[in-house]
């Protein structure tokens, strides 16, 4: 394999820039050449998940139409490669053609960091980051696509890190896309406790590789003064 | 679906349950002391890994032959002298109860924990017909002290603390006050059993109907659910169509999840078969035995695809325990003796179109699925019925801001089929709120955003400025956003 896509996702490129070079960066440092895909800007799970099955179904046309099932699909977000992996099998395609072509693209999408660790063996990437780091596990990067351990080999990888534990670090940030907006109550009562364990770490970074969980405990961390940054996990694994 | 009056409440409940952090306190260490508990006997006996993936086989192949197995049930039952009614609906279900318990001249009801009876709304319906209901489970004894429904599905009063209970014995039998639970179980305990003694219908739910035999098993802690099996002359089972598994041999089984999932036992203290009233020479049992066998919606679960998972749930309450939402809102707020991820998935066919949103109420984390200990996939089931609701002739009508947001979102769908309008788009938007942006963040924002600065901050949007390469390390010791 000697090229790859990478589709940065859409509050990646609205609100977190900086993901797609980082990516870029670290799968250009493997020897791979990147091909970005532009011509699509979401996977539909926004749609998906409120319940909008025929805009998820157009957006998820667009999609496929803008990759090539025939080489890796990167996306660094654990969320948005559940979408396609896994919940593009639950839409209901009305043509064979894509129906079948949905069946060539889903395996061939994968997290980052799943990418790195699963398919090019790789934990080491020479990155270099100095600060105390608190790493928080998106809900679908560890119980959709099962990736427990990857994320956390690579940051073990970075020299000059310092990773510090925050306590159920598994509990859900309370982001949930629309549920955050929809029921602000619950999603900031969730929100609360995870900010006060993240306090509690002595973390001066707080690392995740969906930029959903980093606008939600970002903007819980600013709202509460916190002097705590919210990085997304291939920024620091691109860092030198 | 009719929308009753009463559907938006879930979010008033919802909020109150936010804003109580005691509740969470309670809720928290109580579910923490079931997950140390499950932990510790895990994988006791049989490893538990096997044992989840039998149970499921087990409830699969029973779902694809539910009519012939409820059959075979009712001709055991029926050769064991019990009355088999079944119910199609909670209305027809509660009548039927209510009217045998009037006929039969009752006038002190026991009854062991059912959920069901609480799904058909048994007690009102008992003590307007002029029937005294006593609940005996001891948390269903304190809830109903209380005036109030059970918050869990397993531990009903797992809401209140121990003092909290001192205090409520304390005014309600006026004994003094002690928060200890042996003296207050050791009161309950005393009361009860004069009212057991006192009982002339006894009613509980079904863990596990057995076709094969004509078995229905009850497991409990207390006692409770023999002596309400036991001591009255009649005797009422509820039961929904699901709980029945083919054969004996495959009890054992759900015996062992259950029991740790549930309460992080071996095994639960009591495990009772009840078959048919006492016989000649019997020296216990109630005179007669119903068994009384509901639908209620769950044939229309069956016949869909998805849904049809959700009735392999055997009521362990594991799911409640592992849930964010539901440790910070707790059990009341979901509006269904039903709560939780497992609530948010069956109420809206077993309870009704007041709890249309709860399969929204959920940021689809997958804690339950993980811990289900017959692996329902609960988060797809939820995006199955938002889908459901959301193309339904009547959808639930949302509270303004949240249909704001909803409308939001399929706009937002809409536009980004065309990536370079909503990439202009998000370029105007990014210069209209910069101004208002500090350190990269933006305190309070226009709908349909307004509710996401309600609590945290809103990051300001920057397409097309990423912070500078490698800059990540020297940005955070410089402490810049
Ligand atoms: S859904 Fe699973 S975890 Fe939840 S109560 Fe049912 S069996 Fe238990």
């Amino acid at each position: 394999m000697n090229e790859v896509q990478l589709f940065s996702t859409c509050l990646a490129e609205e609100f977190f820039p900086e993901v797609e070079r980082a990516s870029a960066t670290i799968l250009q440092r493997l020897g791979l050449k990147v091909r970005l895909l532009k011509s699509a800007f979401c996977c539909g799970q926004v749609a998906f998940n409120e319940g909008f099955r025929s805009e998820a179904l157009d957006l998820a046309r667009r999609f496929m139409a803008a990759c090539d099932p025939a080489m890796p699909i990167i996306v660094p977000s654990g969320s948005c490669t559940s979408m396609i992996r896994i919940f593009y099998a639950d839409l209901p395609f009305e043509d064979a053609e894509l129906t079948a072509k949905a069946a060539a693209i889903r395996p061939q999408v994968y997290e980052l960091s799943q990418f790195l660790v699963r398919v090019m063996k790789v934990k080491r990437l020479g990155a270099r980051f100095e600060g105390a780091v608190a790493y928080h596990p998106s809900c679908h990067l560890m119980r959709e696509l099962n990736a427990r351990e990857e994320p956390m080999a690579l940051l073990s990888g970075v020299e000059g890190i310092r990773l510090v534990e925050v306590r159920d670090r598994e509990e859900c940030c309370g982001f949930g896309g629309l549920f955050s907006v929809k029921f602000p109550h619950i999603s900031g009562a969730m929100l609360s406790d995870k900010i006060d364990r993240i306090r509690q770490s002595g973390a001066q970074v707080v690392v995740s590789n969906d930029c959903g969980c980093l606008m939600q405990i970002g903007g819980g961390l600013s709202r509460a003064g916190a002097d705590i940054k919210v990085r997304h996990l291939a920024e620091i694994l691109a860092a030198r | 679906m009719a929308v009753s009056p009463k559907a938006t409440d879930f979010f008033a409940a919802s909020e109150a349950g936010a804003a109580d952090h005691e509740l969470q306190r309670k809720l928290e260490s109580a579910s923490a002391r079931h997950l140390e508990h499950f932990a510790e006997v895990r994988d006791e006996f049989t490893p538990y890994e096997n044992e989840r993936a039998t149970a499921r086989a087990i409830k699969e192949n029973a779902l694809g032959r539910l009519d012939e197995l409820i059959v075979e049930l009712t001709e055991k039952l029926t050769d064991h002298d019990c009355k088999v009614f079944f119910a199609a609906s909670a209305d027809e279900a509660r009548e039927y109860i209510v009217k045998l318990a009037t006929q039969c001249g009752a006038r002190h009801v026991v009854k062991g924990k059912s959920m069901t009876t609480e799904e058909i709304a048994l007690n009102p319906a008992l003590e307007r017909a002029g029937i005294e209901v006593l609940e005996t489970d001891l948390g269903e004894y304190i809830v109903q002290l209380r005036g109030e429904p059970p918050s869990h599905i397993i531990t009903p009063a797992i809401h209140l603390s121990k003092e909290d209970i001192g205090e409520l014995f304390h005014e309600k039998f006026r004994v003094s006050y002690t928060p200890e639970p042996e003296k207050l179980t050791a009161e309950a305990r005393t009361r009860l059993r004069e009212s057991f003694l006192r009982a002339d219908f006894g009613i509980t739910g079904v863990n596990f109907a057995i076709a094969e035999t004509g078995t229905l098993v009850v497991v409990e802690n207390e006692g409770n659910g023999r002596m309400s099996s036991t001591i009255p002359e009649v005797f009422v089972a509820l039961m929904g169509i699901e709980k029945v598994i083919p054969k004996l041999s495959d009890l054992p089984h759900f015996l062992e999840i259950l029991a740790r999932t549930a309460t992080g036992q071996k095994l639960t203290t009591y495990t009772n078969f009840l078959r048919g009233p006492r016989a000649d020479g019997d020296l216990d049992g109630p005179r007669e035995m119903h068994v009384v066998i509901i639908d209620n919606g769950r044939s229309a679960m069956l016949s869909d695809p998805v849904l049809r998972e959700s009735l392999m749930c055997i009521r362990c309450g594991a799911c409640l325990n592992v849930c964010p939402v539901y440790r910070h809102i707790g059990g009341h707020a979901y509006r269904s003796p039903y709560p939780g991820p497992i609530g948010s998935i069956v109420s809206p066919s077993l309870i009704g179109s007041s709890t249309a949103y709860l399969p929204f109420a959920s940021t689809l984390c997958g804690a339950c699925k993980d811990v289900c200990p017959v692996h329902i996939d609960i988060p797809r089931i939820l995006l199955h019925l938002r889908w459901k609701e959301t193309s339904s002739p009547a959808p639930p009508p949302w509270p303004h801001d949240a249909h704001r947001a909803r409308a939001g979102a399929r706009m937002f769908a809409r536009l980004a089929r065309y990536p370079r309008i909503i990439r202009f788009l998000g370029h105007i938007a990014a210069v209209l709120v910069k101004p208002f942006a500090e350190n990269g963040w933006i305190g309070s924002m226009p709908p349909p955003f307004a509710n996401w600065t309600k609590v945290r901050d809103f990051p300001a949007p920057r397409p097309g400025h990423p912070r500078p390469a490698n800059s990540a390390g020297k940005s955070i010791r410089n402490g810049r956003s």
